[in-house]
């Protein structure tokens, strides 16, 4: 593809380019804000802070799963975030790869992890 | 154009076309790219302390025993430090992404709102950071 592909003429149709990942980087912010009052509120509205408190909020369905959601959600929004610093900063392709990889992989085990910590109560 | 305000001489300035590391020392940053390259920074600290916040989480929810442990944890000088870090990188990433998220609606592209809101991000994420330091190291 020539340089008749950029810009405004740029080949909009056909698999993505970039957009998918921009507006999920923007709603799982958005959802993240949300996550972040509901906690607090949660947080400031409970009483001291006591194991029972604490694990009393996370003991409860709806409380898991909008957790859940919402860590799901960060893992995403950092895939996104570190293939950028990847792709911005690593020029050498195999290494990049490895790295992209590596980050699936760290985000993948950290999503395994929570499920498993947030369901043990 | 008056013949005074043509004869100023012009200073020269220096150019930076897709600036180079090793030149970043002789640019001076605007208020609106410390606080991009810091959201960058922020974020790669977060990602890489996930283990560590999980770590917390765990102890925290798991039982009382851990909790217990949890809460003698958290009293260690150096865990209170990254700790700190986190809630900064937190702060600074969330006011940062807010200014993004207004930004892509179209407000506050101008020159002069862009710095104005760059220096609130500075300002806000600061303040509430040292807010929290000053509580976690026990002054209030």
């Amino acid at each position: 593809m020539a340089k008749n592909n950029i810009g405004p003429k740029r080949l909009v149709v056909g698999a993505g380019y970039g957009m998918r990942d921009w507006l999920a980087q923007r709603v799982t912010a958005i959802m993240m804000v949300l996550y972040t009052a509901i906690l607090l509120v949660s947080f400031l509205t409970g009483q001291n802070f006591t194991y029972e408190g604490w694990a009393g909020l996370f003991a409860q369905q709806w409380f898991k799963l909008i957790s859940a959601v919402t860590l799901f959600g960060l893992f995403y929004h950092a895939w996104v975030g570190m293939r950028d610093i990847w792709m911005d900063y690593v020029k050498a392709v195999g290494l990049r790869l490895t790295l992209q990889m590596a980050t699936i992989l760290w985000l993948v085990a950290c999503a395994v992890w929570s499920v498993q910590i947030l369901w043990s109560v | 154009m008056s013949e005074a305000v043509r004869e100023v001489p012009k200073k020269e300035r220096p150019e930076f076309r897709n600036i180079h590391v090793t030149e970043l020392s002789n640019y001076r940053m605007p208020l609106a790219s410390i606080v991009s390259i810091l959201h960058r920074i922020s974020g790669f600290l977060m990602f890489a302390l996930l283990p560590f916040v999980l770590y917390l989480l765990q102890n925290s929810l798991r039982s009382e025993i851990s909790f217990a442990y949890y809460q003698g944890f958290v009293t260690y000088p150096l865990v209170k430090l990254i700790i700190l870090a986190l809630v900064w990188g937190y702060m600074h990433h969330f006011c940062a992404g807010v200014r993004h998220l207004v930004m892509d609606a179209h407000i506050g592209l101008d020159k002069d709102s862009a710095r104005q809101s760059s220096a609130a991000v500075l300002v806000v994420s600061l303040t509430l950071t040292l807010i929290v330091a000053l509580k976690l190291f026990g002054v209030f």
